[in-house]
């Protein structure tokens, strides 16, 4: 496998996150859509570091793992962010979450 | 490179991902996100990355697709996207501004020669390694990233505790 096709699934795991991010209307969705998008980033660290010149030096790999964990820290608190609004609005419709002033 | 399991991964997850964002049952969208989440972990592991993978199946296939999970049952909603149909207005602008993304990316990958080469020898990422590079150099980061998860799990707490004078509204 070359490079340019590992960034290429990238690039259409980002395209595919957008889209969803931007079609479904539940806010959950949204949020799995953008957790897509920070996968495809992901992948493109192992692919520089799986044929960068130096890839003893574990830098992608490296990288990977805190933004990893960048990313769960992001998914917990999207989600309680997602159940509160639900407690208040009565719906996940992102469309229907239209009021700042609650 | 042994090139029929990176692709056969890439495959897996590319299907998980259009699945999950295009299946109506959303506990069906949360399983099809596990399969791309394993998918990307497998593939890690192919391109010869064993700690990544292992750090991705874990923290995603298992603990971000069960978060997903349990926030799909606290916020279930009876029917609403089938009440809500999709406006295929939006949808077309949509699938357009996704597809526009990808062409521009691709074009600019498929038009740099340097980007088509074959993979050096396989590096030994050690776990062993990883240890003493991240509790040496990257002792700070560590740090940080402690500080933020503690953060963001009082945070997420805090959110998602009953509002304190919602009965009275």
């Amino acid at each position: 496998m070359t490079l340019d096709s590992l960034l290429l699934v990238s690039a259409a795991l980002f395209a595919i996150g957008l889209a969803g991010a931007l079609l479904r209307r539940n806010a959950i969705l949204v949020l799995v859509g953008i957790e897509l998008m920070l996968n495809a980033a992901n992948l493109n660290f192992i692919a520089f570091w799986r044929f960068s010149a130096h890839p003893e030096a574990f830098t992608g790999v490296l990288f990977l793992l805190f933004s990893i964990a960048v990313a769960a820290a992001e998914a917990a608190v999207g989600l309680a962010l997602i159940i509160a609004i639900h407690r208040h609005y009565k719906t996940a419709n992102v469309d229907r979450i239209d009021r700042m002033k609650g | 490179m042994n090139f029929a399991l990176p692709a056969f991964f890439a495959a897996l997850s590319i299907a998980g991902a259009v699945a999950a964002l295009s299946l109506r049952n959303l506990v069906h969208c949360a399983l099809a996100l596990v399969l791309a989440f394993a998918g990307l972990g497998g593939l890690y592991v192919a391109l010869g990355a064993q700690f990544a993978g292992l750090a991705q199946i874990l923290v995603y296939s298992g603990a971000v697709a069960i978060l997903i999970v349990f926030a799909v049952l606290l916020v279930r909603e009876r029917d609403e996207e089938q009440r809500h149909p999709i406006r295929w207005s939006n949808s077309l602008s949509g699938i357009a501004v996704a597809v526009l993304v990808f062409i521009a990316i691709a074009r600019i990958l498929t038009s740099d020669s340097s980007l088509h080469r074959a993979a050096p020898a396989a590096p030994s990422a050690t776990i062993r390694d990883i240890g003493t590079m991240m509790m040496g150099a990257d002792i700070l980061p560590l740090e940080i990233i402690g500080l933020l998860l503690t953060a963001a799990m009082l945070g997420a707490v805090i959110l998602a505790l009953r509002e304190r004078n919602a009965v009275k509204s």
